[in-house]
């Protein structure tokens, strides 16, 4: 057992600088603002499975932290989850349940069902009353058949046929709402998120770059990163850039690595008796 | 003022072709008044695994402390050092903890992994891993070093070009921030030997 000094993972959060961190903030030192992922994330069923889709960009402010992040995130070789919200909790959310998923699974034996992920997000978000800022499209194939839900800050959710989250969400909505109908093929299922993300990355500051894909049908499934990239980079020098006049070095130390040392065992009368 | 603005920085890492270079301002403030000109933002966890803490200084010495007592015992356990991805995981394990009462910190991880493949990632105040393949930035200049690495930065550079390549993105991007500068420092590292330099810059 760890000592109780000992600085070695407990679980849950801890508060120890929020007292020091309002009383900077009340002194007029503004808090930072976090990564976000200001986004357009999609997913409909289709007619033998679910897709999912997600554009790629991560803002923080203003600025484009990350041009070609993943949103899509994978729950279980059978459930996906696409992210919005701030970054940092989206991926811990994920990850967490993630690994409480595959822990039931080696307890039962059985595949995971999407309606458990669904709870246990839930619940986690619920837990934070949305101090947790992730919201959610969940979508998954299990034995019960295709899945997809979204899930609020707040922890409440819907179970729908087609859904959209994030800011680009009524950019998406607007392409679901006039195309979207029951029994699409897996082609058109995909051209359609394609398509809804797309309007999300064109219409909505908060998304951008490419578009990912991720199909799950019973029994397999298809991750297609950068299914679609509309924004390639257009402004690459062809020379590169040259320095006419180099750097001021005031102190240069150079540190030579050690080689690995292999140890060849030979002979053995050492260690015997 | 955000606290991220108290001390100043600027904080920058590249990948080359099997190396990697990381790179930072030496000034520490205490909002415009230069207090020190050879603060260390930039820290060795094992010959080939650098961490670079921007933000607030106090709180880049504190976390810097645990992450390197959280390798120790991993050391011990595992009797080897650990790779970048992993040690990329630990930071943003040990900030994501903090999730409601932060370090004001933004990290920059860089290291050679197996086979000496570079890995560089960056992350905000509370765990949010950003994966990059070619440059990641952060600091206050963090603004202006994303537009002069965007337009410096080449693919698979040589590792004395690459080392020419983020010391001009480093100064020049300095020079148009107020809070940070006084020079660099230049880790450059190569599966063979790490290089450090001290850049000379403008002093105003």
């Amino acid at each position: 057992m760890p000592s109780k000094t000992m600085d070695v993972p407990k679980t849950g959060f801890s508060f120890d600088l929020c007292r020091r961190n309002d009383m900077l903030t009340k002194k007029g030192l503004r808090s930072p603002s976090y990564l976000k992922t200001g986004t357009t994330i999609v997913g409909l069923i289709f007619e033998n499975g679910v897709i999912l889709g997600a554009d790629t960009r991560a803002t923080e402010g203003p600025i484009v932290a990350d041009k070609n992040c993943e949103k899509i995130h994978y729950m279980a070789p059978n459930i996906y989850c696409c992210g919005a919200g701030t970054a940092a909790d989206t991926e811990a959310v994920t990850d967490n349940i993630s690994s409480q998923l595959k822990l039931h699974r080696y307890h039962t034996g059985r595949e995971s069902r999407v309606v458990t992920a669904l709870t246990l997000l839930k619940s986690h978000l619920f837990r934070y009353q949305g101090h947790v800022s992730a919201a959610l499209v969940l979508g998954g194939v299990d034995v019960t058949g295709p899945h997809l839900h979204t899930i609020y800050p707040h922890g409440s959710t819907d179970t729908l046929p087609f859904a959209t989250m994030g800011s680009g969400s009524l950019a998406a909505m607007a392409i679901f709402e006039s195309e979207y109908r029951e029994g699409l093929t897996r082609d058109e299922g995909v051209n359609l998120v394609t398509k809804a993300i797309c309007s999300g990355i064109f219409n909505d500051l908060g998304s951008g770059s490419n578009v990912d894909v991720c199909v799950i049908e019973k029994g397999k499934k298809e991750y297609l990163r950068n299914h679609l990239t509309p924004n390639p980079r257009t402004y690459i020098s062809e020379r590169g850039y040259t320095f006419s006049k180099k750097a001021e070095v005031l102190l240069t130390k150079i540190t030579p690595l050690k080689e690995l040392v292999h140890v060849v065992e030979v002979g053995g009368d050492a260690m015997e008796e | 003022m955000s606290i991220f603005e108290y001390n100043g920085s600027a904080l920058v890492a590249m990948v080359g072709k099997n190396c990697f270079a990381i790179a930072s301002d030496r000034r520490l403030g205490v909002q415009l008044q230069t207090i020190a000109t050879d603060f260390q933002r930039i820290f060795k966890i094992h010959d080939k695994l650098f961490l670079g803490l921007s933000g607030l200084g106090s709180d880049a010495q504190t976390l810097h402390q645990r992450l390197v007592f959280r390798h120790k015992l991993y050391q011990l356990r595992e009797e080897r050092d650990m790779k970048p991805e992993t040690f990329a995981s630990l930071v943003s394990a040990v900030l994501y903890e903090k999730r409601f009462g932060p370090y004001f910190c933004q990290p920059v991880i860089a290291g050679l992994g197996d086979d000496d493949k570079p890995f560089i990632c960056t992350m905000d105040s509370i765990g949010a891993k950003e994966l990059a393949k070619d440059f990641v930035v952060a600091g206050t200049a963090s603004e202006s070093l994303y537009g002069a690495c965007e337009s410096m930065f080449k693919p698979d550079m040589e590792h004395e070009e690459l080392f020419e390549t983020i010391s001009q993105a480093l100064l020049s991007s300095v020079d148009r921030d107020c809070l940070s500068g006084w020079g660099g420092h230049v880790y450059l590292v190569t599966p063979t030997e790490v290089t450090e330099r001290i850049l000379k810059g403008r002093m105003d």
